[in-house]
């Protein structure tokens, strides 16, 4: 279905000497549903890489294969530096959003110090080294002057940086982040993906960012890949937002949009698209 | 001192017994019930108490110790609404639901059958609301031996249940076995609403079990303080309320001791609201640190970007 010429029908050849992570033919079929079909695309060291898709396009799904939370029916997620079994160790991962009322007793920085060990069973003793490690944290993130707060009384931009924090203390090789931006305002998402931008060049962590909006990531984003109608495609930003190839992922015409550098995907065939390929609804609601 | 401590109070064995058990359950139920507020689950608490309340009550009935039915009741309750649906954020509701009604029309059969046809005196205020001056001395070694067991289940999933409490997702990428967590702290929930059922009552337990844990939210940002604060203040309500209906045998001329679940749970909610005055002051004296600072990138943005 995809043109084996677009850039899209085999991972492009690994630009460093190894990368973080590998996506190879991932197939996810649950109840009867594909939802993600043969996937695939390798992530760089340090590369900062948005991961671009509508409302249940499976971006979620594949962000739960790559944690190794989700077996793919098919193909495999790996990190080709590091076995299987290690995967979860060397990626860090910040959820869309966190579940608690304003009133529960846990300030940001308890939250961070989580990441280093919140997995362990029993009780730890405060130790002057770890806090030393969650205040170094919190300062890489920008997120000092509201490390005693309680983390349910921070805004959304605030959350977030916290959570990116609880997420790189353990020092991970790959920062996955689902829907980092969803609930910010424009100004809070610029200075997120900023922030992120800064600590991919600083800490040498790459970074796979979801999204349904790819604009504000432009500036940043060193490859894209971008998940529409089951099937991925991925590249640099130029060799992936361009009609025909997003018209063979979605399985019929889009267009794609320039306006003062910001991308517009307009979906459905336009009036003079020509030889489009037939709108298939079903396929749509993919 | 004598104003307060009315003739015999301390000489007296019930309330010794009553003063160790009800002191012990309230340092568990305020260690389960900060994260039973922490996790949103104060329903399924609730929930569960009913199901003790089933399995006091049916105890009674097949000559058991109520604390059996209570303990029991309580955990097939708790393995029950697990597996219904309580983690699933949209199907706790109803997991809890069904559960709580079922187990309180078994309820309703099983203290009906112990005062009709087994006669057992005062079965139902014993099960209801608890009756702690009259509990049998040797259920102490019992009671600890299940605290113990209830703090020792906290303590061991500490961590990975408060992770898993503010983002399941975040905690099951880092490994945490999230589901077992959950389940485990249903079980801890269970023994400690059924000891706190001992104490005060099925009905009433959960008051003991959310409301020290509320009063102590107000006061502390940190989770391991809100639970030793939580400990203290259930600890002092519960050992007041013993005292309180100690000495209301004296007040009146009626010669009859007021239940002390009244005395706890009222002492309970005074403290609640009463320490709402206190924690409001200390808001205002102390403004929280987290108030809007807009880093400089937000008014100088990089050249080139796009907003």
């Amino acid at each position: 279905m995809i043109d084996s010429s677009a850039p899209t029908a085999r991972p492009a050849p690994s630009p460093g000497p190894e990368p973080v992570l590998r996506v190879e033919h991932v197939r996810v079929a649950l109840g009867g549903r594909t939802i993600l079909d043969d996937v695939s695309f390798d992530i760089g060291a340090g590369e900062f890489t948005g991961l671009i898709g509508s409302n249940g396009a499976g971006k979620t799904t594949l962000l739960r294969v790559i944690l190794g939370l989700l077996r793919p029916s098919t193909g495999r997620a790996f990190m080709p530096g590091a076995p299987g079994s290690r995967l979860r160790r060397v990626t860090g991962y910040v959820p869309q959003k966190l579940l608690l009322d304003p009133d529960v007793p846990i300030r940001a920085r308890d939250l961070v110090a989580l990441g280093i060990d919140g997995n362990r069973f029993g009780i730890r003793l405060p130790s002057r080294e770890r806090r030393a490690r969650v205040d170094e944290m919190l300062g890489a993130v920008g997120a000092e002057s509201f490390a005693d707060a309680r983390v349910g009384t921070l805004s959304g931009g605030e959350q977030q940086r916290v959570l990116i924090a609880h997420a790189l203390i353990s020092r991970p090789r790959l920062l996955l982040l689902d829907e980092p931006l969803a609930n910010l305002d424009p100004a809070s998402a610029h200075e997120i993906v900023v922030l992120l931008d800064q600590l991919a060049t600083e800490q040498g962590v790459a970074v796979l960012l979801s999204a349904h909006e790819m604009n504000v990531l432009l500036p940043v984003m060193d490859r894209i890949v971008y998940v529409a109608g089951g099937k991925a495609a991925s590249g640099t930003t130029d060799e992936v937002v361009k009609p025909d190839v997003l018209s063979a992922l979605y399985g019929y015409h889009v267009d794609v949009l320039n306006v003062h550098g910001r991308v517009i995907v307009v979906a459905g065939p336009g009036h003079d698209a020509g030889a489009v390929i037939p709108m298939d609804p079903s396929q749509e609601l993919r | 001192m004598g104003w307060l401590f009315e003739p015999g109070f301390f000489s007296s064995a019930p309330v010794h017994t009553a003063v160790v058990i009800g002191g012990v359950v309230a340092v568990v139920s305020a260690a389960v019930g900060i994260f039973t507020v922490i996790r949103g689950q104060s329903f399924a608490g609730h929930s569960l108490a009913d199901v003790s309340t089933a399995g006091g009550s049916g105890a009674l009935l097949l000559g058991l110790s109520p604390l059996t039915g209570f303990l029991a009741g309580g955990i097939l309750g708790a393995l029950s609404m697990d597996a219904i649906g309580v983690q699933r954020v949209r199907g706790r509701d109803v997991a809890t639901g069904i559960v709580l009604g079922a187990a309180t029309g078994c309820a309703a059969l099983f203290l009906y059958l112990d005062t009709t046809t087994h006669a057992i005196n005062g079965a139902t205020q014993q099960i209801l609301f608890g009756s702690i001056f009259t509990i049998d001395p040797s259920t102490v070694p019992v009671v600890v031996a299940c605290s113990v067991v209830a703090l020792g289940l906290t303590a061991l999933i500490y961590r990975p249940l408060l992770l898993s409490s503010l983002s399941p997702e975040a905690a099951a990428a880092r490994g945490v076995p999230v589901r077992l967590v959950g389940s485990l702290f249903m079980v801890a929930l269970a023994v400690a609403v059924g000891l706190s059922a001992l104490a005060i009552g099925a009905i009433l337990s959960t008051a003991l079990l959310i409301g020290p844990a509320a009063s102590a939210l107000r006061f502390t940002r940190r989770t391991g303080w809100a639970i030793g604060l939580a400990m203290i203040v259930g600890v002092v309500t519960t050992w007041l309320g013993i005292l309180l209906a100690y000495d209301s045998f004296y007040w009146g001329s009626s010669r009859q001791p007021l239940p002390v679940s009244f005395f706890v749970v009222a002492i309970d909610v005074v403290v609640y609201l009463g320490s709402g005055i206190p924690a409001a002051a200390a808001r205002r004296l102390r403004p929280p640190s987290s108030s809007p600072s807009p880093p400089p990138s937000r008014l100088a943005p990089r050249p080139g970007a796009v907003r």
